[in-house]
């Protein structure tokens, strides 16, 4: 492949007494050019972006002025997620107790153990999931528990304003457990 | 002791094969790439099981930066031109019409967005411009250029609405921009994320194995 013909062309023979050329090698080490051509792949393979953007979409609700307008839930099949600061995660089933003892805290990796065993107890139809991210959180931790909702094929969830008890909690929550480390 | 020569033999390989292979897979990855262009706010998007691959035409897209300052950016020349002109009418904002429509994104307050276009497009970039102030939600500036978008598209099909926000951008930007949206009857909005692999043994995940359309 990388021999070139080179028995001279035309075929006609030198006279007597022409001297013929030596016959040099034509053979071309391609090692250098190997080297080369993978240095360049290599270099477009990192460059390269396969991967395309997605989207994820949300349909917001529109805000219900009138509180009879406004979506009720039972409360049994409420579960409430709460996005703190550092990745924190809390959560509370039904309605919060007066003394805050269903107030419980989690993290990313554990909510989708949380979720699934809330979706195996309640009714289909009843299970909403109220997402109440703090001012903390960030962009990020809402996406991800976006997310979670899609992994888990969770249908009604809503991304719900925080309270001021429920932020409250939430710093008390995080202060003892930096106290506790 | 006598022992038995072995012949020897050359080492060098015949590399036309190999140098083949790599140039055709150079060629590939040459063809196949496309650079990403220069941002001029650099933004890390999340990651999301989404499926669905962003537009890349006929966008709204509201961007978050890492410090929650909040950037418009836009495609359309002509609804960019109608922005422009409403601004001009109806504030009084003196912004050449011209460097508005060929500005990438707007990220400054209303009173001194006829500076920002007035700006060289290498100047443009995104850590030291101020973006549009969203956090005072009596003054929620994003409103006012929501409302403009609403009205630039009267009449034709609605934008595709895209958001990208940071990693570390913190809720209440995203907050604002979601108010932004909600009280211009804008409800259905898309979010830019990196494409991420369904976790194994998950309800979505036996979903998609059974061959389940997915809701979008």
């Amino acid at each position: 492949m990388a021999e070139m013909d080179t028995s001279g062309g035309g075929g006609h023979k030198k006279g007597p007494g022409v001297k013929k050329g030596k016959k040099l090698s034509t053979r071309v080490d391609l090692t250098p050019m190997v080297d080369l051509g993978f240095l360049l792949i290599t270099f477009f393979i990192f460059t390269t972006t396969m991967s395309q953007p997605t989207a994820m979409k949300l349909f917001l609700p529109k805000d219900a002025d009138k509180p009879e307008d406004q979506n009720k839930a039972k409360e049994s099949g409420v579960i409430t997620v709460l996005l703190g600061k550092d990745n924190n995660v809390f959560y509370y089933e039904g309605q919060l107790d007066n003394s805050a003892s269903n107030f419980k805290s989690s993290n990313f990796k554990d909510i989708r153990g949380v979720l699934l065993d809330k979706k195996s107890r309640t009714n289909e139809k009843d299970l909403v999931v109220i997402i109440k991210p703090s001012s903390e959180c960030t962009y990020r931790n809402v996406i991800d528990i976006l997310d979670e909702m899609s992994i888990n094929v969770l249908k009604k969830y809503a991304l719900v304003d925080i309270l001021k008890i429920e932020e409250d909690l939430i710093k008390v929550s995080e202060q003892n457990a930096t106290g506790a480390n | 002791m006598g022992r038995a020569k072995l012949p020897r033999k050359s080492t060098s390989i015949d590399m036309t094969a190999m140098c083949d292979v790599a140039f055709l897979l150079l060629s590939f990855f040459i063809l196949t790439t496309k650079f990403k262009p220069a941002e001029a706010i650099a933004v890390t998007t999340p990651n999301s099981v989404a499926a669905k691959v962003a537009p890349d035409k006929d966008f709204v897209m509201v961007i978050i930066d890492k410090d929650g300052k909040v950037f418009l950016s836009m495609d359309d020349e002509n609804k960019k031109e109608f922005i422009a002109n409403a601004l001009n009418n109806t504030k009084n904002l003196n912004i050449n019409v011209q460097a508005f429509k060929k500005a990438n994104f707007f990220g400054a307050p209303l009173s001194s967005i006829a500076s920002f276009v007035a700006l060289p497009e290498d100047q443009r970039k995104g850590g030291n411009l101020p973006g549009i102030p969203v956090q005072d939600t009596a003054n929620n500036e994003l409103l006012t250029w929501m409302r403009l978008v609403n009205e630039a598209y009267q009449g034709n099909k609605a934008p595709n609405l895209l958001m990208k926000g940071d990693n570390l951008a913190k809720y209440p930007s995203f907050k604002a921009v979601i108010d932004a949206f909600k009280k211009n009857d804008f409800l259905k909005f898309q979010m830019v994320t990196n494409p991420e692999a369904v976790p194994v043994g998950t309800d979505l995940w036996k979903a998609n194995q059974t061959g389940e359309k997915r809701e979008e």
